[in-house]
C-alpha cells in the first residue's frame, strides 16, 4: 500500500506541474504583477482544461500525500518527492521541449539528493 | 529564442522570489499552527478541518494559496525545468526557519542536504529562465 501511494505521488505531482506549465504557456505569459493582470490571469485559469486538469492531478497528490503519512513517517514520503524532479525535468525536455543540458540535469540530480538527506 | 529584456529578466526573479517567499512563509505558518492544534491520526476529514480553527494555520493555509497562485504565474514565464532547481532553495529556508524561528534541530546530515541542494538551485540560476518561444509551440 506504501508504495503504491508513493507511485501516485510522484505520477500525480509530475503530472500535476507538467500539464500547470503547458497550460500556462498555452494561456500566455503573464505580463505585469499588478492586481488588474494577476485577475486577468486567474479568470482565464478557470477556463483553462490544461491547468484545471494540473491542479486536480496536484490535489489527488496532496491526499494521497496525507493518507502516506499517517501511516509512515514523513522520510517514506521523500524518495516520492525525489522521484518527482527526475521524471518532471524528463517530461520537460521531451514534451514540453524545454532546452535541459548539463547544468540543469546536474541542477536536479543535486536537488533530488539534497532533498533526500534533509529527509535522512 | 531571442534574449529577454532586462525588465522582463526582472519580473521574473521578482515572481520567483513570491513563490519561494510564500511557501517559506505559508510552510512554517501552517507548522506552527499545526503544533498549537496537537496531532491528528485521523481518517475523518472533520479532524482536519478543526485545525481551521486555529488563525496561524489558516493565514498559513492562505499564504500557501496565494504560493500556488505565484507559482502558476512563475510557469508561464519561466521552464519547468528552471522553476523546480529554483524554488527548491525553499527547502533550504524552511529548514533555517524552522530551526531559528521553531526551534527545530539540524544535524550534520541536514547541513549536507541544505548544501548540496544551494548547489544545485546555483548552477540552476545560471540558465536562461525560459528556453521555449511563444505561446503555441510548447506542447501537447
Amino acid at each position: 500500500m506504501r508504495w503504491i501511494l508513493v507511485g501516485v505521488i510522484a505520477i500525480c505531482n509530475t503530472l500535476g506541474d507538467v500539464l500547470n506549465t503547458a497550460g500556462m504557456k498555452r494561456q500566455g505569459e503573464l505580463e505585469s504583477l499588478d492586481a488588474r493582470s494577476l485577475g486577468h490571469m486567474l479568470a482565464r485559469i478557470v477556463q483553462n482544461a490544461l491547468v484545471l486538469g494540473g491542479l486536480g492531478a496536484l490535489t489527488v497528490s496532496f491526499f494521497a500525500l496525507l493518507s502516506l503519512l499517517s501511516i509512515s513517517n514523513v522520510s517514506f514520503a521523500v524518495p516520492a518527492t525525489a522521484m518527482s524532479y527526475i521524471l518532471e525535468t524528463l517530461l520537460a525536455k521531451y514534451i514540453l521541449k524545454e532546452q535541459v543540458k548539463w547544468r540543469r540535469w546536474a541542477a536536479v540530480t543535486l536537488v533530488a539528493g539534497g532533498v533526500v538527506l534533509l529527509s535522512l | 529564442m531571442k534574449p529577454e529584456s532586462p525588465v522582463e529578466v526582472h519580473k521574473t526573479r521578482l515572481l520567483t522570489l513570491l513563490v519561494i517567499g510564500g511557501n517559506v512563509v505559508g510552510n512554517v505558518l501552517l507548522s506552527h499552527g499545526m503544533r498549537q492544534v496537537g496531532k491528528i491520526v485521523s481518517a475523518s476529514p472533520l479532524d482536519y478541518i478543526r485545525a481551521f480553527a486555529n488563525p496561524w494555520a489558516v493565514l498559513g493555509v492562505l499564504v500557501l494559496i496565494f504560493w500556488m497562485i505565484s507559482d502558476l504565474a512563475l510557469l508561464s514565464r519561466a521552464d519547468l525545468s528552471f522553476v523546480l532547481p529554483i524554488t527548491a532553495s525553499s527547502y533550504v529556508l524552511i529548514a533555517i526557519a524552522g530551526h531559528f524561528l521553531l526551534g527545530e534541530r539540524i544535524s550534520s546530515i541536514h547541513w549536507a542536504g541544505i548544501v548540496v541542494i544551494t548547489l544545485g538551485v546555483v548552477l540552476a540560476e545560471e540558465t536562461p529562465a525560459r528556453t521555449t518561444n511563444g505561446r503555441r509551440e510548447a506542447l501537447l
